[in-house]
């Protein structure tokens, strides 16, 4: 089995609410001070998914990223899980694009490869919250997408692949090669390993520029892109919570209890 | 190639009727089209639906494409996809939009590709730009934390908007309105995928997204037994009980009741976050409850600052004490 998993580097999802800050004058986000950036947790997940179908019918994993300033300690992190190989499409040419420019440029990428039967991406960039990339890279080469997935069987020349949807999920079977988007439901990614850990320390990424993908410029990044951000901004919070207190946290409760029946939210 | 003109919805259906999200989304495209001077249409893709066509019209829609074949049964990406851009290249719209649903998410992106175009996923706000007739389209990025205006120069503008956002229309069974059938001249052979199984996991009770009342906890609940207890606090108040991300991961509580970014957006009037810290992806699906009350022992928890009453404490002497005054107050 050939496996390729498409990662993203972007600002820790889970720092507190309070941190988080725009600079309007660039519609840009300020990253919070000493909060490294990560992989984008599904992404973690979709490296998961390959390792566990790696696992099951044995092959290679190839982990691409795409991006600017790819800090090694976090794009190596599928390494040290346990992935084979590190290809990083690092150059400026490549940002400030859109889902269907970085889309392009991972299809490229893909094609330099050449040959794949499965790529797994997460299900959304836990940044733009888009989770366009993994069906236009499908697009752009042709093959079969699933997407949201929890659980990934590997039979043959086929794939079966559980769907999360809004009540269960849908037991879906396709040709390969495909592409797999994966979803939390999936289970907690796997820990780096000592081994993988050092494993990951002596191996260099591959860095691909545009020209080695035979990429068009006129559809990389800030060049290529369909979509324009007029705006980013951060919506104004009223911010005005009653605290209801008591002489212990069960006489607080009981106050609370009064307070929501008196103002008629509960009947 | 002639002008993109009007404004398409991609229609979904629950048990042959129009799902919520179709006439939010007729309610949010009428407002659009009036704007624009153009028409709203709306693209029915399945088996057995041109029956539903006069629940779109009293909805809002001028025009009701119906694509009817049993090819179109289940949803596939393969066949709707190859539905709706022929439906697309024939009315030519200007405006596209489906909803942020499972089949909204897994089809609008592969859809928008295919016509040379882009896409804008869960939308919470839709307008056009006087002047320009530009679509200006904000969505949530960062989790929640920060909205982005976005518009594209290439047309047909495609976007999904997040349920719940919009607002239908009042139906109006006197409106009129044109059905066209469209054939859906699929090739079996080129629908790569095949559903084998459907697995629904029953909820008892009400449904999350139907809840007028949510009690959710979190992962300060600290494991399955805690929800037993936020359970019974719902059942007496007549709602739902639902959870953030960490307990379905840790099988808690089943996976179908994760509210947030990446689980069920709701909105009751009273959402009671129980040992929940309040992150950005949570919010973002339970910011529209008209009342969130916040139950944390962490008084600088995120969650307060959303919250209209809040009580800091522990949940296992906060919720038992809220249940019993609560069951003699409402005198149940
Ligand atoms: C791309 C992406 C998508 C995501 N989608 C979702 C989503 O859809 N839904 C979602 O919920 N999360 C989602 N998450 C996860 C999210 O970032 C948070 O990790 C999660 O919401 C935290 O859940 P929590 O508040 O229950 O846990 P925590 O943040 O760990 O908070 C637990 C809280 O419990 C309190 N507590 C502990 N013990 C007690 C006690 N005895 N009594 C009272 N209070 C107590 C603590 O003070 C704390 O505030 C997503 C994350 C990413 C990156």
């Amino acid at each position: 089995m050939n496996i390729i998993v498409c990662v993203k580097q972007v600002p820790d999802p889970e720092a507190p609410p309070a941190s988080f800050k725009i600079d309007s004058a660039t519609n840009k986000v300020i990253p919070p001070p000493g909060v490294p950036p990560v992989i984008s947790p599904f992404d973690e997940q979709a490296v998961e998914a390959a390792l566990r179908v790696k696992d099951a019918k044995g092959g290679k994993i190839t982990v691409i990223s795409l991006g600017v300033n790819l800090l090694r300690d976090v794009v190596k992190k599928p390494l040290s899980m346990g992935a084979d190989e590190l290809i990083l499409l690092e150059d400026p040419a490549y940002v400030d694009g859109d889902s269907w420019t970085t889309a392009y440029a991972l299809a490229m990428a893909i094609k330099k490869i050449g040959q794949f039967d499965l790529i797994f991406c997460g299900r959304q960039a836990a940044d733009t919250d888009a989770g366009q990339v993994g069906s236009a890279i499908a697009e752009i080469l042709g093959i079969p997408s699933v997407t949201v997935a929890r659980k990934i069987e590997v039979n043959e020349s086929k794939v079966k692949v559980e769907k999360v949807t809004a009540d269960g999920f849908d037991v879906i079977e396709t040709s390969m090669p495909a592409l797999i988007t994966v979803s939390n439901e999936l289970g907690e990614p796997r820990y780096a390993t000592i081994k993988g850990i050092m494993a990951a320390k002596r191996k260099e990424p591959i860095i691909w520029k545009p020209a080695d993908i035979s990429a068009d410029p006129a559809k990389l990044g800030a060049a290529g892109k369909r979509m324009a951000m007029l705006k980013l901004f951060q919506p104004v919070k009223e911010g005005k919570c009653e605290m209801v207190t008591g002489e212990n946290e069960e006489d607080a409760a009981a106050n609370l209890a009064k307070k929501l029946v008196e103002a008629k939210l509960l009947s | 190639m002639a002008e993109n003109k009007g404004v398409m919805i991609v229609a979904e259906f629950l048990n042959g009727k129009l799902a919520a999200i179709s006439k939010e989304l007729l309610g949010a495209g009428s407002k659009l089209a009036k704007d624009l001077g153009e028409e709203l249409s709306v693209v029915f893709i399945g088996e057995g639906i041109a029956g539903i066509a006069p629940e779109a019209i009293a909805q809002g829609a001028d025009k009701v494409y119906v694509v009817d074949d049993v090819l179109l049964k289940e949803y596939l990406t393969d066949a709707y996809v190859a539905v709706a851009e022929k439906v697309i290249q024939q009315v030519n719209p200007r405006i596209v939009l489906a909803g942020q649903t499972t089949l909204g998410r897994d089809f609008t992106p592969r859809l928008a590709f295919r016509l040379n175009a882009a896409a804008t996923m869960d939308c919470i706000d839709l307008s056009i730009e006087a002047g320009t007739k530009k679509l200006l389209m904000t969505k949530p990025v960062y989790g929640g934390n920060a909205r982005a205006i976005f518009t594209s120069e290439v047309l047909p503008n495609v976007a999904t908007v997040r349920v719940k956002a919009m607002t239908a229309l009042a139906p109006d069974a006197s409106r009129k309105g044109e059905v066209v059938t469209i054939t859906a001249g699929l090739d079996a052979a080129a629908i790569r995928t095949n559903v084998l199984q459907k697995v629904v996991q029953e909820v008892q009770g009400i449904k999350l997204e139907d809840a007028t009342v949510i009690v959710s906890g979190g992962r300060g609940m600290g494991g399955p037994e805690g929800f037993k207890q936020l359970a019974s606090l719902a059942k007496l108040l007549r709602g739902a009980a639902g959870a953030s991300r960490p307990p379905c991961d840790s099988g808690w509580v089943p996976e179908t009741m994760q509210v947030g970014l990446t689980g069920k957006i709701v909105s009751p009037d009273v959402y009671i976050a129980v040992a929940i810290s309040g992150s950005s992806q949570h919010l973002a699906g339970c910011g529209g409850s008209k009342n969130i009350i916040a139950i944390n022992c962490d008084a600088e928890a995120n969650i307060f600052k959303e919250a209209r009453f809040g009580v800091v404490g522990d949940w296992k002497k906060v919720v038992p004490a809220l249940e019993t005054k609560l069951k003699e107050l409402l005198g149940r």
